[in-house]
């Protein structure tokens, strides 16, 4: 099985690249000066207290006995106490967690949704007003910063209108759809210059694909320019778009700490963004290979899906 | 009334005229070869046929598609009769598939588009018509993909999506120009073969006049825009009147003049050469396999020689070229220029490469875009340890430049400004211009019209006596080799089958392979023997 075996290929891969990432943050948080120990008890701490706590958090033991021990507790689940807030690390990602992943897929949904169509419909009318009206636009939306965008919302949408809370969670246990409105205006502010890059890259791709030569040949066998841009080339267009969003989705799971910050949503980026302030590495550390895991399984989906789109690849990988 | 008429059709795209009163017929069953070099305007006659005209195309005239006026009829109604009622065939079957789509979906296509049957049947007549285009179902499932076929596969898929649902008028537009000789002569067989089984009418586009002679009723020739000479086919060979046609002819069977001045001693030498390419592993700890491209190739290319080295894509002769220039090691065996070999150690010998030049086959693609004619050509004098500087350096750029027919003022001008045929000067310049001592010329005529194909060989010729070179012909196109080399050897699947004089091996070839590959060169009529 052909298929199986490129599956079983990037499966592979994906986890090399893990234990390389694991090791690497490892490492990087190893060496970044300032002792949590000391940070926690402040300045006036006796060395044998400071002994105890270190004791305390693992921070003593070699170099290959912390790394395993962290890799261990990660495969079951425990990512440690946090050494400010003194409740499990994954406990505080499980509760952020809840509101990223939802808040990165919402943005993701609405760019995609947006730039498809907005993209096709370009393409399918170079040079017309369309085509020129989605340019300009898009070449506004990735323009203007997110945040003042987000501000704007705010204040034309949860100020003056009153459609929307100007911020803040409601949370899950308050139902779906009010959880879900309180992360629309963050979304739609993420979305926007993700959708406006994502519509340029749809609009540019189809175009190549529609200058190649099947297309002519599907035009000779008597479709008409929209069946052949719906049956041959829009497939075929999809590989750069693929690409794009993955890393989009990467980005969004973890740079959404500026529109986080302007909706005071308690993120995961705004958890790092804390932590990294208060010499907290275990959330750090935790927190950063989480995101990494992120990035190499979207990468990973895509390359499923490059394979999906392309049977090319299927043999090539 | 014929099955198409085109009278006085005028085409111009953007405002610049393409076509001018162009009249032809094709009756049912007729195969009429259309003949232009590049710019002719041939391919824009069918496409204004099939009224898929370029971006800016505007068409005058009339085209009458059995009954239908094609200019007048809109896009709608157009789409009905493409594919149905006139089919296409182009020129590049490496790209004219869609690569994520299956090959019998492709051709089921032009079945669902058209009628409505179920899917089944639709792909129950697919598979008849890719039988009919001789691709059986054994080795030819229709859940293959473009990339697992090869170019005259591919080729044989388009027919099939043009032919399925037999329509009356066929264009094939320089349907063979991309593959090789023997591959060729079956396409053309294939198409003689549906034209006479469907009577359908056959509109066959071409450079290579040979080509049309061997099958076209009926021949229209075509020089900017305009047709020049047109008449029944043989017939017309014997009295073309229209200097055009004449010098057409003349020129796709030219042979140009030399003086033989072979020396005895050999310039370059292969001995038992072999180059090895590791194939993916299949497995992991798998052994590694390895692909043998090149298998034992020995001989020599005597001073002054013009020698010829033919095959077909795949057999090795691209990878032999690499490894002569030192380009890649070899596995095996050695390669020397003038006694010293060409990769020592771990690279390439410089003392050894600045003696040989190499001039490819794509004027477009082999050159960088954005850099200027002077840094072109002066680009192989990194080769020299000391390369000239400042007036001795202009003095060989403009001397490199003259010789190859071009202007010391064109050292400031960009690759685009010029036509294929100028753009291959340059690249001979380029390859001049360190006054080397052997110049590989791979397939570097064969993408160039059989007028500009003339004057290079010329040049060609003359540049050699002038200068001393030996050449390496590497083609697979066998009438140059024929016109041009003194030997010549035959290479299939990385082995040399055959070597010898060159008028020996086309009178009298001893290997099966050869024969084949004779025999499939089209012939102008009175040149067969």
């Amino acid at each position: 099985m052909p298929v199986l075996r490129f599956v079983l290929k990037r499966l592979a891969s994906l986890v090399l690249s893990l234990a390389v990432a694991s090791v690497v943050i490892f490492l990087f948080v190893e060496v970044v000066p300032g002792d949590p120990a000391a940070y926690m008890l402040g300045m006036n701490a006796q060395e044998d207290t400071l002994n105890a706590l270190r004791e305390e958090l693992g921070l003593n033991g070699s170099l290959m006995q912390r790394y395993l021990s962290w890799v261990a507790g990660m495969l079951q689940g425990d990512f440690g106490t946090s050494y400010t807030y003194r409740t499990p690390v994954s406990e505080m990602i499980g509760e952020r967690m809840w509101i990223s992943l939802p808040l990165a897929i919402y943005a993701l949904t609405l760019s995609t949704a947006i730039a498809f169509p907005a993209g096709i419909w370009a393409a399918s009318k170079r040079g017309s007003v369309a085509d020129v009206s989605v340019m300009g636009l898009t070449q506004l939306g990735v323009a203007i910063p997110n945040f003042w965008f987000a501000m704007l919302m705010v204040l034309v949408f949860a100020i003056n209108l009153r459609w929307f809370s100007a911020g803040g969670f409601a949370g899950w246990d308050a139902g779906f759809l009010p959880a879900m409105k309180s992360l629309t205006l963050p979304a739609v502010a993420l979305a926007l210059p993700q959708a406006s890059i994502l519509a340029r890259v749809m609009r540019s791709s189809l175009l190549d694909t529609l200058g190649e030569d099947y297309i002519r040949t599907a035009r000779a066998k008597g479709l008409s320019r929209r069946q052949a841009l719906w049956r041959h080339a829009l497939r075929n267009a999809l590989i750069p778009v693929l690409t794009i969003i993955g890393l989009q989705f990467s980005f969004l799971m973890a740079g959404a700490i500026i529109i986080e910050n302007v909706f005071f949503l308690p993120g995961l980026g705004r958890m790092v963004f804390q932590s990294i302030s208060a010499r907290d590495l275990i959330v750090v550390e935790s927190v950063v290979m989480l995101l990494v895991f992120a990035v190499i399984l979207v990468n990973f989906l895509v390359d499923i899906a490059y394979a999906m789109v392309d049977p090319r690849l299927r043999v090539r990988a | 009334m014929s099955l198409l008429e085109i009278t006085g059709l005028n085409m111009e795209i953007h405002g610049t005229p393409v076509l001018r009163d162009v009249s032809l017929c094709i009756e049912a069953g007729q195969i009429v070869g259309i003949i232009g070099e590049s710019g002719s305007g041939k391919s824009m006659t069918a496409f204004s046929v099939m009224q898929l005209l370029p971006e800016g195309g505007q068409a005058r005239g009339t085209v009458r598609l059995s009954g239908h006026d094609m200019l007048a009829l809109p896009e709608e109604a157009l789409c009905k009769l493409r594919g149905n009622e006139v089919g296409m065939v182009f020129q590049e079957p490496m790209t004219a598939l869609n690569p994520i789509q299956q090959i019998g979906a492709q051709v089921a296509e032009t079945i669902l588009i058209h009628e409505s049957v179920s899917r089944s049947e639709a792909f129950t007549r697919a598979r008849e018509a890719l039988n009919r285009c001789e691709l059986p179902e054994d080795k030819f499932p229709m859940s293959r993909y473009p990339h697992e076929l090869s170019g005259g596969q591919r080729q044989r898929v388009v027919i099939a999506m043009a032919i399925a649902l037999q329509p009356k008028l066929l264009i094939a537009d320089e349907p063979t120009t991309a593959l090789d000789v023997t591959t060729q002569a079956e396409v053309l067989r294939l198409l003689k073969r549906l034209t006479a089984e469907d009577g359908m009418g056959l509109m066959l586009i071409t450079h290579d006049l040979a080509v049309v002679a061997d099958m076209a009723d009926h021949i229209v020739i075509m020089r900017a825009g305009e047709v020049v000479e047109s008449g029944p086919c043989p017939a017309l060979f014997d009295r073309m009147q229209h200097p055009y046609s004449r010098a057409l002819l003349a020129a796709s069977d030219h042979q140009p003049d030399r003086q033989e001045h072979v020396l005895k001693e050999p310039l370059l030498s292969l001995q038992n050469v072999v180059r090895d390419y590791a194939l993916p592993r299949s497995k992991l700890f798998a052994k590694q396999g390895y692909f043998r491209a090149v298998n034992g190739v020995s001989f020599n290319v005597r001073r002054g020689e013009n020698l010829g080295l033919v095959g077909e894509s795949g057999c090795g002769k691209s990878t032999l070229t690499r490894a002569i220039l030192g380009l890649e090691q070899v596995q095996g065996g050695s390669i020397t220029l003038d006694g010293e070999a060409v990769f020592s150690g771990k690279q390439p010998n410089r003392a050894v490469r600045r003696k040989m030049q190499v001039v490819f086959q794509d004027p477009y693609g082999s050159f960088n875009p954005r850099w200027t004619v002077r840094r072109l050509v002066c680009e192989p004098f990194h080769l020299l340890d000391t390369p000239p500087q400042g007036d001795a350096r202009e003095a060989a750029l403009s001397q490199a430049l003259e010789s190859v027919g071009l202007a010391t003022e064109d050292a400031d001008k960009y690759i685009h400004e010029f036509s294929g045929g100028q753009r291959q000067r340059i690249a001979i310049a380029r390859a001049l211009i360190i006054k080397p001592e052997l110049i590989i010329l791979d397939e570097a005529v064969s993408a160039l019209d059989v007028s500009i194909r003339a004057q290079i060989l010329d040049l060609l010729a003359d540049l050699g006596a002038r200068f001393g070179l030996t050449y390496l012909f590497i083609s697979h196109d066998l009438s140059v080799v024929r016109n041009v080399c003194d030997r010549c050897l035959v290479m299939q699947a990385g082995e040399i089958v055959e070597r010898g004089l060159t008028a020996d091996i086309f009178e009298r070839p001893q290997h099966e392979y050869t024969k084949q590959l004779i025999a499939a060169v089209p012939q102008l009529p009175g040149k067969a023997e």
